[in-house]
Order: C-alpha cells, then sequence, then structure tokens
C-alpha cells in the first residue's frame, strides 16, 4: 500500500522512508517482492525505536520539509480486528475485516491530504500539538534499549545464551515493546512470532489496545 | 580488547582495563567512543558537563582513566556489559531522548538499504517524509 502511495505523490515533494526493525536476510524478500522504489533501510539493532521511543510496527512518523516532526509516532493504518480471528482457521469476520479496511483507507487518505495540504490539513499538528502528544522514554525503557542492542551484537558475534539473557531482560524492563520481544521469538510454522507465546501476551493485554488506534481525523 | 557500544558507534580499545561495573578509558578513548569529552570541568557534551565530583575522585578516577561507566550512570544514563567479551554498551539516557523528542526535531539516523547504500534521514530535508516501520515478525 505505500508503494502505491508513494507513486501518487511523489512528485509532490514527498517520500517514504521505510525502517525494517529486522535483520537484512528476514526483510529482503518482503522488500523484493513489494517492488519498492522508496528507500528501505534495515535497522538490525532498533536504533530507531530507541530514537523515536517506537514500540511495535507499523508505527509511522510524519516529518515536514524542515525536518520537523508533524506528527509522533503513532499505529499507521492497523487496527485491533486480528484478536477477532479464529485462531484455527485464520478467519475474521466481515465487520472486522470492512473496519481494518476503513482504518486503513482512513490513514492513507489522511496521509495524502498531508503531503497536498500540508499544515492546512487537518490531521498536520501544530507545535503545541505535536508536543502534547510526543512521548520520549523513561530510564527503564533507556536501559531497555541498551540491554537490547548489547543482545544484538552478542548474537551477531554468536554468543546465543549471553545475548538471549540480555533481550530476555529488555523485554522484561520494557514490556509494552512488541518490537523487542517478536524480534527474537520463536517463529511458528508462517514465518511469524504469532504462535501460543504471542497470542498468551496479546490476551494478557486485555482492554488495552495492541495497536492504540492513531487519532486521525477524516480529511474534509 | 574491550568493545564499547554507543549510538550507532561501535570501538574497539585495545590498552584499556574494565573490571566488574567500571570502565577505565583514557580521554582519547572516551571521545572516540561517545564523542563526549573529558574536560577539566568533567565529562562534557554539548552545554552539558557531567562534573567529577572532589569528594568521588579516587573512585571516578585512576592513572591518567576516567570510570567511564560510573560517570555515565551518575548522568542518568545507562551503562550495560557483558563480562565475557568484554563489551559494554553506553547507551542513551531518558532525559536526553526525551528532550530531543520534545524538540520536534526528527532525530537524524544513517542506515543501510539492503545492498548496503546508507542513508540519512536528513538527507530527505525538503521533502515531506513518512517514515514507517515494519518488519517480518
Amino acid at each position: 500500500m505505500w508503494q502505491s502511495l508513494f507513486d501518487e505523490l511523489k512528485d509532490h515533494n514527498f517520500t517514504v522512508v521505510a525502517v525494517a526493525l529486522d535483520h537484512a536476510d528476514a526483510a529482503r524478500p518482503w522488500i523484493e517482492s513489494a517492488k519498492t522504489s522508496y528507500p528501505c533501510l534495515i535497522d538490525r539493532e532498533h536504533h530507531v525505536a530507541d530514537l523515536y521511543n517506537i514500540v511495535n510496527v507499523p508505527q509511522a512518523v510524519w516529518i515536514d520539509e524542515q525536518g520537523r516532526i508533524v506528527r509522533p509516532p503513532e499505529t499507521a493504518g492497523s487496527n485491533d480486528g486480528f484478536r477477532k480471528m479464529d485462531r484455527k482457521t485464520g478467519a475474521v469476520p466481515d465487520d472486522v475485516l470492512a473496519e481494518r479496511n476503513r482504518v486503513k483507507a482512513l490513514y492513507i487518505s489522511a496521509v495524502r491530504d498531508w503531503v497536498l495540504r500540508g499544515p492546512a490539513s487537518v490531521n498536520a499538528l501544530d507545535e503545541t500539538q505535536a508536543a502534547a502528544k510526543v512521548k520520549g522514554p523513561d530510564d527503564t525503557i533507556a536501559e531497555a534499549h541498551a540491554r537490547f542492542r548489547l543482545g544484538q551484537h552478542l548474537l551477531s558475534r554468536g554468543q546465543a545464551d549471553e545475548g538471549r539473557a540480555q533481550i530476555a531482560q529488555a523485554t522484561k524492563l520494557h514490556p509494552d515493546s512488541w518490537a523487542m520481544w517478536r524480534q527474537t521469538a520463536g517463529r511458528n510454522e508462517r514465518g511469524f512470532a504469532s504462535g501460543p507465546e504471542f497470542w498468551a501476551r496479546v490476551d494478557a493485554l486485555g482492554s488495552r489496545p495492541y495497536y492504540p488506534p492513531a487519532d486521525i481525523a477524516a480529511p474534509g | 580488547m574491550i568493545t564499547v557500544l554507543h549510538e550507532q558507534r561501535e570501538t574497539q580499545h585495545p590498552d584499556t582495563a574494565a573490571d566488574g561495573d567500571a570502565l577505565w578509558l583514557d580521554g582519547a578513548a572516551i571521545e572516540q567512543a561517545t564523542g563526549w569529552a573529558w574536560k577539566p570541568e568533567g565529562l562534557c557534551h554539548g552545554d552539558i558537563c557531567v562534573p567529577v565530583p572532589p569528594a568521588k575522585k579516587n573512585e571516578l578516577v585512576r592513572d591518567g582513566r576516567l570510570n567511564v561507566a560510573a560517570m555515565w550512570r551518575r548522568s542518568g544514563q545507562p551503562a550495560v556489559h557483558d563480562q565475557a567479551s568484554r563489551t559494554w554498551v553506553l547507551g542513551t539516557g531518558a532525559a536526553q531522548r526525551s528532550a530531543a523528542l520534545a524538540s520536534l526535531q526528527a532525530p537524524d539516523f544513517a542506515l543501510p538499504d539492503l545492498n548496503g547504500q546508507e542513508h540519512r534521514l536528513s538527507q530527505y530535508r525538503g521533502r515531506k517524509v513518512l517514515m514507517y516501520t515494519w518488519a517480518s515478525w
């Protein structure tokens, strides 16, 4: 969906920058099959998550021509509909699918409106609004990122036990980070970190969202 | 040999010492590893200087080296290490990260694409940027 948005808007002083919080080998087939023509960067050590206090994917940031954050990190067009799927068959009820499509389409239309109208867009936050919305880490999260970085480094050097121990500590310090946990969690037969452990963590959220809804208004 | 990771830097320090929670580096090594400078007024970066308290000088300074890990923690920043491989991460503290975000200037970074070509976020200045994260997991 990002490629078609990029194709549509690239002549309007706009670019998409994709950041894979992932290993190059794991990201490669996805990037190649999406036939992307915008920059697709590899962030094995989750530097961008550390810098921007990002906890999951997809989260996106809107940045204007001056390098100013117009919308801080937020869920980019996803919703919690997947929690209502049949876990045996993977089937999702029609109304849930429709809502998922609506949220995605709304997000895309909001990006388009911002690219075309700039600060006049209803979803372009002014400095006061953006500053109120931006959320920095606390000391525990900062330590979690340091330990995650150490863990990823140790894993890349073949120190599997030490690396896993550091990352386990990181995920314990920063339980809200799905990115840290899923990067190193076991994968199911389809290659996703969405086995029983994943669902147990999702269920433990209770009424809290997996994808906190972005506060996006329908462009006028 | 000790490896120090800070932000996106990775540096090796052959002639140095680490014991327990202490990491002893001289001024040149500190600058190389972190970009911070050890000055008479303390450990400094930009406008910030974390002083070495005179009462703690014996604990924090030894043979022309500074216990960077202890100073790092004094400045409210995480310093963690792996004993076996002598690898240290001098992380960036919550206050620094939060101040950078509160300024609303998008924190800059450089990352490679699949071909190994490096891209800086700031090279797209002058355009609107939708930066999104994704993953295979």
